[in-house]
């Protein structure tokens, strides 16, 4: 690849942003590893959907709009879909761990959504 | 070594995303239920989007972009129809 020779502060900035990225993908996944019940666990990868996502992607644009070729706002575009899907899954996810834990008779909070209005679909 | 700062920090970036992968492994395998395996797999794909990410910075190459926004489609439409699964038995009803 025609790759251009990039200024020491663009090159420290870039190489930053996808350390803290990376460290912090790390610190989710050992969350996701080491966290003792699914509930609490559920909240530790969320920091790779926000911070590490966002970290990476703002090196990319800072990497690609820096190559001469005009602004690259393409990682945006990955950042917004995470945004927007994650927590998608999450609640999809979140909902059937409960209805689980509620068929295998675990103590866990009543279905709020079961008397909603005739319309509403009950997930 | 066109930039040395990050010919030395992307792999670096490149191994801890690789050592989060692992990690996300172990829980799937480990996962006592099939929600805590669907989490891993949701953790895993993320982290295997980012890893493409920076495969791209090392490279140079804009072409990873289409790879990793596939990456994060599919890893999508995976998660929910497992939950939709786990929730329903069924994926459509």
């Amino acid at each position: 690849m025609n790759q251009v020779a990039l200024a020491l502060w663009a090159q420290i900035v870039i190489a930053m942003l996808v350390l803290a990225g990376a460290a912090l993908a790390l610190l989710g996944t050992i969350g996701l590893l080491r966290l003792p019940t699914f509930f609490e666990r559920v909240h530790a990868p969320a920091i790779i959907a926000t911070s590490a996502c966002w970290c990476i992607l703002t090196a990319c644009v800072l990497f690609f709009s820096l190559q001469g070729k005009g602004l690259a706002l393409q990682p945006v575009l990955i950042a917004l879909f995470i945004a927007i899907t994650v927590p998608i899954t999450t609640i999809f996810l979140m909902r059937a761990s409960m209805f689980r834990a509620r068929q295998a008779g675990q103590d866990v909070p009543a279905n709020i959504s079961h008397g909603a209005p005739s319309g509403k679909k009950n997930f | 070594m066109l930039n040395p700062v990050l010919f030395w920090s992307l792999p670096l970036a490149l191994s801890m995303l690789a050592l989060a992968m692992v990690c996300a492994c172990v829980r799937l395998i480990k996962g006592p239920q099939a929600q805590d395996r669907v989490l891993a797999l949701d953790c895993m794909y993320l982290n295997g989007m980012l890893a493409i990410l920076v495969l791209g910075l090392m490279y140079g190459s804009a072409y990873y972009f289409e790879a990793a926004l596939l990456i994060a489609l599919f890893g999508f439409v995976a998660s929910t129809a497992m939950a939709k699964f786990l929730l329903r038995g069924e994926v459509i009803e």
